[in-house]
């Protein structure tokens, strides 16, 4: 059994606030193998982004990781300083980001911040590291790039731009890849392109892939697993044929129902009742309960853990021996 | 009187709701901003009461006492009285002087600011509305305003007033010609914001068929627009406010402000400067105290106030 | 960039033929020039003649385009108080308000930002607070008050400087200056300190505002998570995106400190364009006040012009034709 990437354990995401304190992310644990695609799937709001976020260290304060571990290929880093923790971002751990336009510093030309990049992870030259990046944006697909290194951000398209901030986040060869949102900024007939170089571009480097998106169908194209998180809490992780083709978790059977498929089903789309809770407003026991067909005797009062069920791992009730107590009304 | 269309919540619920609010939450927990209301409080309250709580009529001459000239505070006069602040080379009491001062500046402040209020709302209102041409030169010249000096708007107003109006009024408008020239200096900030929201809720829905019904576009326009820029307005005015008092203050300082039958703070303050090098200390200082702590105390406000009322900040 | 730079020019003439206009107005319809230019006992017919002669039955437009004419070659007739050109007041007394301006905004922009830079880097320390604090007594001091106490400390209790006038200045040409000798120096420090604290302060604040701002933004979030040093970030990245638009405020500006030294020059009885044009609004020196009010358009106008062209220095963004974009 080899040693995970990444490894995430309870992990917990606090921001203090005007009202109190609200919890962001809670008790979040989820293994990433060397070389996998997960993806992290959900609604806006769903603690997907923070998530990302938490694990490279870049929760902005007043937010802060308040419990939980987070283990890169065994070594823990969520205590490190900050000093310590910038020498892992960028070589061990990459980020890219929803909108290619402003992740690039408008005034720089896309050399000098490839470059940039590159020197603060290697000992190269500023020869040698030029070198490298011509070679980056050759294998990210950008044509005649001996000009185009030369050039300005804004005079790239959104896909270009993408792939140079695919480049960028692989300058210095992490083991595991945030892309967090990576398509959604960009047409349609674009976003097949970068999630396939994407996956590319990790394989042949040996990546993992934390993939994080609410495209239930890039996830089913793209990831080997994936985590479906509801109001801050993972509901399900599993293999992406499992969890797609058999959802245990009523709220992941309710995101499948909703997508449209294109296998002659004529049924209807079914909606899932109510809205996701807002985070200052999350339910006792289990977050689904209140929207839940399923919903039963222990649902509104203990919240369940991730537990192991086959293939995958869900949080709920209906899989686990559940607590009872006495004189609890319905 | 317009029709109620809901039961409109009580006097005291409102009271209620109002405390709980985010904004009063926000002041409740802020000790700048308490200590600030509190000293404007106490300014504006001496200000407006000065005819009562003045030990002396500053200004009227027959009140005054030659020989009680330049006496230290605290100290007995040559009459023997005591001045808190003592008294400037008239025999002017200078806590008097001070009160009925700072009553005119922040009358030619508030005044100001009311001023450009008006015609800031209005032109913003007219511009977002009206849009096209007319919409595009109203901006341009809130443009122009913005980027010229306001002192400068203000004494070219101030100069040209003068040379129209007749010598024997100049002393009875100079107030007037005053507030009006400060005003003309400092709408365009209010235009910008009202335009923008005006833009924003123009195209509505509820805007399109209120104009089926009949009902005039400004006082659709009013009735939304307005609330929504209210709390932008507000933050400006504050800060607007300070400026007002320091702009007026500065004219009157040089010369070209307030009458001297109506001295405000930045007059005593000019009066004192002859005698700062000549060791009477306290006809500048206490002026120029009163000065610093109203601006100051204004500007707390105001930025306490933006804070507040920005969303982006949790 | 040609198109733009054009067009920067065709709304700066826009702008000086609006002024001029205003201007000219004040001239003609403020006041009597004639009366104010021939004694009480001209007789009628002598009035009659000068305002012949000044043109002043001709039809508006051409008086105006008289009044541009005369102004471009910086002619505005007469003086009413001091009965001499304004021209020659102008020639006279605009290197000293010049020199004081420019050495205030210079002032003010270093030590803005850098004041600026650090407070924003250092968002929590102490003495980031305390300059923060002290900022926001800056803008609620008047500037004549920060010019009392100024010259009340160093002037009349520690008689390190003089309390008015420019000391002694050395002639260049048609310019004066007090750089070159030891009592003009002294002479140019509190000035220099009163006229520039307004705009450092303001100057200050903008830095630190915009620093934090594009301390937010996602190209440096970018930047962080691909391990780049705090410090790259801090001067490399949001500095040099802050730099745009402080220095088209900053340069902005500078048409303000001209019009701010009328109070410095009153405090300070600085020979300079300000202090008269002040003796002109107390004197309804109309002559006078057109053409301040002109020369202050024109530095607006230059000023503005400037910035833009350094404005297209700074952003890539401006420059020439983007490529046709690639799939």
């Amino acid at each position: 059994m080899t040693t995970p990437v990444l490894s995430v354990r309870n992990l917990r995401v606090e921001f203090p606030t005007r009202r109190g304190t609200l919890t962001a992310i809670d008790e979040v644990s989820f293994d990433i193998a060397p070389g996998e695609i997960l993806g992290v799937v959900g609604e806006s709001g769903a603690g997907k982004s923070i998530t990302g976020s938490a694990v490279i260290g870049l929760i902005e304060p007043p937010g802060r990781i308040a419990g939980g571990e987070v283990y890169l290929r065994g070594e823990r880093i969520d205590r490190l300083s900050g000093e310590a923790m910038r020498k892992i971002r960028g070589k061990r751990i990459g980020m890219v980001f929803q909108d290619p336009l402003t992740s690039l510093n408008p005034l720089y030309r896309i050399g000098e911040q490839l470059i940039e990049t590159i020197k603060t992870h290697t000992t190269l030259s500023e020869s040698g590291a030029r070198k490298k990046a011509l070679a980056l944006l050759t294998e990210v697909g950008i044509p005649a790039p001996d000009t185009r290194i030369d050039n300005y951000p804004h005079q790239f398209s959104g896909g270009m731009r993408q792939r140079v901030v695919l480049a960028l986040a692989l300058a210095a060869e992490p083991e595991l890849v945030i892309a967090d949102e990576p398509t959604t900024a960009l047409d349609v007939s674009v976003q097949a392109q970068i999630i396939a170089l994407l996956k590319r571009l990790c394989r042949q480097h040996g990546a993992a892939v934390m993939l994080i998106t609410h495209d239930m169908g890039v996830i089913a194209e793209t990831a080997d697993r994936v985590a479906v998180m509801y109001a801050g809490r993972i509901a399900e992780v599993g293999p992406v044929r499992d969890v797609i083709k058999a959802p245990l978790h009523p709220y992941t059977k309710g995101l499948m129902g909703s997508i449209p498929s294109l296998t002659g089903e004529s049924d209807r789309l079914v909606q899932i009742p109510g809205t996701m809770p807002r985070l200052t407003a999350i339910p006792s026991g289990c977050a689904f309960h209140p929207r839940c067909p399923r919903c039963f005797v222990p649902c509104a009062t203990f919240r369940p853990e991730l537990q192991a069920e086959q293939t995958s791992q869900v949080a709920c009730w209906l899989y686990h021996p559940y607590p009872v107590t006495a004189g609890i009304a319905s | 009187m317009r029709a109620p269309s809901a039961p409109t919540p009580g006097l005291r619920e409102r009271l209620h709701r109002a405390w709980d609010s985010d904004v009063a939450w926000s002041f409740r927990h802020s000790p700048v901003a308490i200590a600030a209301a509190l000293v404007a409080a106490i300014l504006l309250l001496g200000a407006v009461l000065a005819p009562w709580i003045a030990p002396q009529n500053a200004f009227d001459a027959a009140s005054l006492n030659l020989m009680e000239g330049f006496t230290r505070p605290g100290e007995l006069s040559a009459a023997g009285h005591v001045f808190l602040l003592g008294t400037d080379d008239q025999g002017r009491d200078v806590f008097s002087a001070i009160l009925y001062g700072s009553r005119v500046s922040l009358l030619v402040g508030l005044a100001s600011v009311a001023f450009s209020i008006a015609i800031g709302v209005t032109l913003g209102l007219a511009a977002g509305y009206l849009g096209g041409r007319t919409g595009a030169v109203i901006m341009r010249i809130a443009d122009i305003q913005l980027s010229f000096p306001a002192i400068l708007i203000a004494l070219l107003v101030f100069g040209v007033a003068r040379g129209l109006i007749a010598p024997q009024y100049h002393e009875r408008a100079a107030i007037v010609v005053l507030i009006i020239a400060i005003g003309l200096s400092n709408w365009a900030a209010y235009a910008r914001t009202v335009r923008g929201s005006t833009l924003i809720e123009k195209n509505k829905d509820y805007v399109m068929s209120a104009r089926v019904m009949g009902r005039s576009a400004f006082s659709i326009m009013g009735q939304h627009v307005l609330p929504n820029v209210m709390g932008p307005v507000l933050v400006i005015a504050t800060i607007n406010l300070a400026l007002a008092i320091i702009a007026e203050s500065t004219l009157s300082f040089l010369g070209v402000g307030v009458p001297p039958t109506q001295p405000s703070l930045g007059t005593l303050i000019r009066v004192g400067q002859q005698f700062l090098f000549s060791g009477e200390w306290w006809i500048l200082l206490y002026p120029a105290l009163d000065l610093v702590l109203l601006a100051l105390s204004i500007n707390l406000l105001g930025d306490w106030l933006r804070d507040a009322l920005n969303p982006k900040l949790r | 960039m040609i198109a733009y730079l054009l067009r920067s020019l065709a709304q700066a003439i826009v702008v000086m033929l609006a002024v001029a206009l205003i201007a000219f107005s004040m001239f003609r319809f403020v006041g009597d020039p004639v009366a104010n230019m021939v004694g009480q006992e001209a007789s009628v017919t002598e009035r009659q003649e000068l305002a012949q002669r000044l043109g002043l039955n001709d039809p508006f437009p051409m008086q105006f385009a008289h009044f541009v004419r005369g102004a471009a070659q910086g002619e505005f007739g007469m003086s009413y108080r001091q009965g001499r050109p304004v021209r020659d007041l102008l020639i006279e007394r605009a290197p000293a308000t010049l020199e004081l301006a420019v050495l205030s905004s210079a002032f003010a922009l270093v030590l803005g930002i850098v004041l600026g830079v650090y407070t924003a880097i250092h968002r929590r320390g102490i003495l980031a607070n305390a300059v923060m604090s002290l900022s926001l007594l800056g803008v609620s001091l008047p500037s004549f008050l920060i010019g009392i106490g100024l010259i009340y400390l160093f002037a009349v209790e520690l008689h390190w400087l003089p309390s008015f006038g420019r000391g002694d200045v050395v002639s260049l040409g048609g310019w004066t200056t007090g750089l070159l000798t030891e009592s003009g120096r002294k002479s140019l420090i509190m000035p220099t300190l009163t006229l520039g604290f307004f705009q450092l302060t303001l100057i200050m604040r903008l830095v630190r505002a915009e620093m934090l701002e594009a301390l937010r933004t996602d190209y440096v979030k970018f930047a962080r998570a691909r391990g780049i040093p705090e410090r790259a970030i801090s001067f490399r990245h949001a500095l040099r995106n802050t730099m745009i638009p402080v220095v088209t405020i900053a340069g902005l500006q500078f048409g303000s400190v001209i019009a701010f030294a009328i109070v410095t020059e009153t405090v300070f009885q600085w020979p300079g364009l300000g202090s008269l044009f002040i003796q002109s609004v107390q004197f309804v020196d109309i002559p006078v006040m057109a053409a301040y009010l002109m020369f202050v358009a024109l530095v607006f106008v230059i000023v503005n012009l400037g910035v833009d062209v350094l404005y297209f220095a700074l952003d890539p963004r401006l420059r020439g034709a983007t490529t046709a974009p690639a799939r």
